[in-house]
């Protein structure tokens, strides 16, 4: 590999052509910089107008979120409002609970697997779960979406939602198959390998010799890597844990075909059946109303929408640097 | 072998030594008499019982057996010291004591061992290895404080009732006893909630002593535990061994002949898997029968 | 006494012992449970794999038809005759080839900067963060930005739309927003080759006085292909699975409708269809609502997915096995 750099001639322009290409590369290195900016910017100036007519009332509840979307289409405003008129509390609600349960859920399942993994799996089942793995974390979120819709909604509708149960919010809403358990256990899958993945590295990079004097001492293995292994292990799971929340919030399409039918705000207070509502998270919303943006209300209303999903990520972003600055601490990249 | 001629040292030992002792008056230096010096360290025991018996041991990995036909006495109130080359297969043999072996894949043991009369392969294995303790070569304290190191395995056995039970006056007097028969006790008294792992290697080696006396072990194993510490700590940890021996029985297994001489009332010399000689510890290396073993002690290999 | 060969064991009667590991069922209650717990997690995990497969393959292979790869897909009610799915084929290799011309040298230039030059330092890390940013961005508002830019007038060249004053959705503005999405997974990828790879090399091309542009382009990159591969491949993984961006930037329409007669860009300034559109479309969320094609058009991307997997697979696995667990594709941030 060397014939390459011998055939090449320096030349007395040698440094000088270094310095350009340090230039040229850097400058590529800052365009993705100003790209960031230039899209906060763009997002957020043609996000303003509906942010500045609904002021902070743009998060709260209100009227439905379909009428209102309706309104901005057809461009006949609600009676009383603008045309901007939006409150967007349905679609929060619904981002944070699916995002929220998802999350939880996959914290949970993900630390068992991963634990499961390193340490009680046979060896003929590891290599099983390695490709498993893998292909779990492939799968595009469209096919998630379409099984969860043609597969998973029919049976959980079938198998919980009676006609009592569809009576007792029949004036309120329609439940069927595409509610806020089915968005949630899905999102839930398509987050685990993620957050498997990594415990399951952190775990394996702990010394031996912890677990070796842990078992000499006659504690069991699930002690040893619940109070040794997984004392070390936490920051992993923090990183891990933000990169599948920012997964979470970023699912459209997915979210889109199951979710549900329309941008209902689920209400707990209906007990059981609010897990069978029906929800509209945020960038699901994007998705649905794409055709949208070329309305002028409508398309200042996406993006709003659009900022808000951007500056939870950018929060995010800041939440991973600090865990992975604490992940440093031992020594571990992530 | 002229009773009264000191067996050669073995200089190794003291090349290695680094600037940290004070220097020795010359005359004492290398020609020190072992025997003078072990009367002013080794407490008299009042009583010598057998603890455990390792009968016709064989343990192989996979189809290598790497100890043979090995049968040898474990009783409180000695210190056996297992030595030999490396390879020789006195670690496997120690660690097969705790059932340490099992967690190599691929291992297996023929031949009996019986702690207080019972065949240690029928007890429960975990509380087995409470009865039986093992300190490591390498210092391991858990990523935890000083208190919850030395009581983790005493915090493991009770039932889970949170946090608070680690800290119950049983375990708190437990570990105060644990810390003073490892002799840290003085050192970190001040603030057991400090992370163990800020300590230094000796101190931390002594916390993993402390850490195995804590459940009241009947049998200390100790893997060769002063290899990664310095001759100070060395010196120390080898008068707590000497000062342990009365309670429990210490197995231990070292490269450094004359750490087996300062310490071990019995010496089982290895090679190659096989015993070639067992007695106490003065006859071995002053009087060896073994061809091998008077190679072995002469520093003819190694 | 050697134990080279046969090495005499125990004698015969004499009981060898293979001992098992220790025994769950001596262990506390709670422990016990979550011991089955954790079996159980790990067990499910499989199911349900096997269960998308299963799901995949016998629906999706049930309902494909060959002549799906070469009808163009039609507009109808009728099962038999709403056609192929040749025109989202063709839509998805062209965002694909498009997104990753773009990420890939990109990329590469990006993170050799970061990991051979990186000063000053404050840049290199604000550039470093930017990347992260990009990943961790969705979809979607990566979508509603590139259309933002992409249909101002000037642009026009690239669309239709665009030059028309309205959307500028086309397959060139599609594949550009695609290489947001691959661009960090090729640079991360590309860097932590470039780290692992050790100082002697640059030292070596150094010492014959060559710049650090050369040993760059002529001994670095080289030497960790495989690496640069890996990022490619998970890129065009990423592309090709996105819906968002196509749905948003390409228009996903049904069929790829160029806008004019001339050959290759009339294709590429007018909308069209991916794989992916043509899933949502056919879904019951979609207009078309046939699912048995939705299905057929499925498998096929999950085999292409799959496939793109494997090839990373063995190209991070190759020369050197790892020992740790897994070695997973990356998803946003760089990983070790």
């Amino acid at each position: 590999m060397l014939r390459g750099a011998l055939t090449s001639r320096p030349g007395r322009s040698g440094a000088a052509r270094d310095r350009r290409a340090e230039l040229w590369l850097g400058a590529l290195g800052a365009a993705v910089f100003v790209l960031i900016a230039a899209m906060t910017v763009t997002v957020f100036v043609k996000a303003w107008p509906s942010f500045s007519y609904n002021g902070l009332s743009w998060f709260a509840p209100g009227a439905e979120v379909d009428q209102q979307l309706r309104a901005m289409r057809e461009s006949a405003p609600l009676s009383g409002h603008g045309l901007l008129y939006f409150r967007a509390w349905p679609l929060v609600w619904g981002t944070l609970i699916t995002t929220i349960a998802a999350v939880l859920l996959a914290l949970v399942i993900s630390t068992l697997a991963a634990i499961f993994i390193t340490e009680f799996a046979p060896a003929p089942v590891r290599r099983v779960l390695d490709p498993v793995i893998r292909l779990l974390a492939a799968v595009p979120s469209v096919i998630y979406g379409l099984i969860g819709i043609l597969v998973l909604a029919p049976w959980i509708e079938k198998t919980f939602i009676s006609n009592a149960r569809k009576h007792s919010v029949i004036f309120v809403v329609q439940l069927n198959g595409q509610n806020l358990t089915t968005a949630t256990v899905i999102l839930t899958v398509m987050i685990l390998p993620i957050m498997v993945a990594i415990t399951a590295n952190a775990l394996a990079a702990v010394p031996s010799s912890w677990r070796e004097g842990s078992a000499a001492l006659g504690v069991n293995r699930w002690r040893t890597i619940w109070r040794v292994s997984m004392r070390v292990t936490w920051p992993a799971v923090a990183a891990g844990l933000v990169l599948a929340t920012a997964r979470a919030l970023g699912e459209a399409v997915m979210l889109a075909m199951v979710s549900g039918s329309s941008a209902f705000d689920a209400n707990p207070a209906d007990g059981v059946t609010f897990l069978f509502e029906p929800v509209r998270p945020l960038a699901a919303t994007i998705f649905q109303e794409a055709e949208g943006l070329t309305i002028g209300p409508l398309s200042h209303t996406i993006y709003a929408i659009g900022a808000v999903l951007l500056v939870s990520a950018i929060l995010l972003s800041l939440a991973g640097w600090a865990t992975k600055q604490s992940l440093k601490r031992y020594g571990i990249r992530a | 072998m002229d009773p009264l001629m000191p067996p050669p040292v073995r200089r190794i030992a003291l090349d290695r030594e680094p600037n940290i002792a004070p220097p020795r008056a010359p005359a004492q230096n290398g020609a020190e008499a072992p025997t003078q010096r072990r009367a002013t360290v080794r407490p008299p025991v009042a009583a010598v019982r057998e603890r455990m018996q390792i009968e016709n041991v064989w343990l192989a990995y996979g189809e290598n057996w790497v100890v043979r036909d090995v049968t040898l006495p474990v009783r409180q109130g000695e210190v056996l010291a297992l030595i030999g080359a490396s390879g020789s297969g006195k670690t496997t043999l120690l660690r097969s004591l705790n059932r340490l072996t099992e967690i190599t894949e691929g291992a297996s043991r023929a031949g009996q061992i019986t702690l207080d009369g019972t065949d240690i392969a029928a007890q429960e294995v975990n509380e087995l290895r409470r009865r039986i303790s093992m300190v490591f070569q390498q210092p391991n304290p858990f990523p935890m404080s000083i208190f919850d190191n030395v009581a983790y395995s005493l915090a493991e056995q009770a039932p889970p009732r949170g946090r608070r039970r680690r800290r119950t006056p049983e375990i708190e007097q437990a570990v105060t006893d644990a810390l003073q028969r490892a002799g840290l006790y003085e050192e970190v008294a001040g603030d057991l909630d400090r992370p163990a792992l800020k300590l230094s290697g000796g101190q931390q080696q002594r916390l993993c002593i402390a850490r195995a006396l804590a459940a009241k072990p009947e049998v200390l194993l100790l893997d060769e535990p002063c290899s990664a510490l310095d001759p100070i700590s060395t010196a120390t940890i080898e008068e707590l061994i000497v000062g342990l021996r009365e309670s429990v029985a210490v197995v231990i297994v070292t490269h450094n002949l004359q750490q087996a001489f300062r310490v071990a009332d019995y010496v089982a010399f290895m090679h190659l898997g096989e015993l070639i000689e067992y007695g106490p510890s003065q006859q071995v290396f002053d009087r060896p029968v073994q061809q091998r073993t008077k190679d072995y002690i002469s520093g003819a290999f190694g | 006494m050697a134990s080279v060969g046969v090495s005499p064991g125990p004698p015969a009667g004499t009981l060898a012992v293979r001992p098992r590991r220790e025994s769950v069922s001596s262990w506390p209650l709670i422990d016990r449970f979550w011991f089955g717990l954790a079996w159980l997690t790990g067990v499910g995990l499989c199911v349900i794999a096997f269960a998308i497969v299963a799901i995949m393959l016998v629906k999706g292979i049930g309902y494909l038809n060959l002549s799906d790869f070469t009808t163009a897909p039609a507009a109808s009610l009728q099962q038999n005759q709403s056609g192929g799915f040749s025109d989202p084929i063709i839509g998805t290799l062209i965002v694909t080839a498009i997104g990753i011309a773009i990420a890939a040298p990109v990329g590469v230039a990006i993170a050799a900067w970061l990991a051979e030059y990186g000063r000053p330092s404050w840049l290199a890390r604000t550039v470093e963060s930017a990347i992260e940013m990009l990943a961790g961005t969705p979809s979607v508002v990566l979508a509603i930005f590139g259309l933002a830019v992409l249909s101002q007038g000037f642009l026009g060249f690239l669309s239709e739309g665009a030059s028309k004053g309205s959307l500028g959705e086309s397959f060139f503005n599609a594949g550009i927003v695609m290489s947001l999405i691959a661009l960090p997974l090729v640079v991360a990828s590309t860097r932590e080759g470039l780290f692992q790879l050790p100082d002697r090399l640059r030292e070596a091309s150094y010492a014959l006085g060559k710049t650090r542009a050369t040993t760059i382009r002529c001994v670095l990159l080289p030497a960790i292909r495989p690496s640069m591969a890996s990022g490619i491949v998970l890129g065009m993984g990423r592309i090709i699975g996105d819906t968002a961006i196509i749905t948003i930037v390409l228009g996903a329409t049904l069929r790829n409708e160029p806008v004019n007669n001339v050959p290759v860009i009339g294709l590429l300034r007018g909308t069209g269809s991916t794989l992916t559109s043509y899933i949502f479309y056919n879904s019951p969320a979609g207009e078309g609502n046939s699912h048995e094609k939705a299905y057929a058009a499925a498998f096929v991307l999950l085999v292409i997915v799959l496939l793109l997997n494997s090839i990373v697979t063995r190209l991070t696995r190759g020369p050197r096995e790892r020992r740790t667990a897994f070695r997973l594709p990356r998803f946003g941030a760089p990983r070790s």
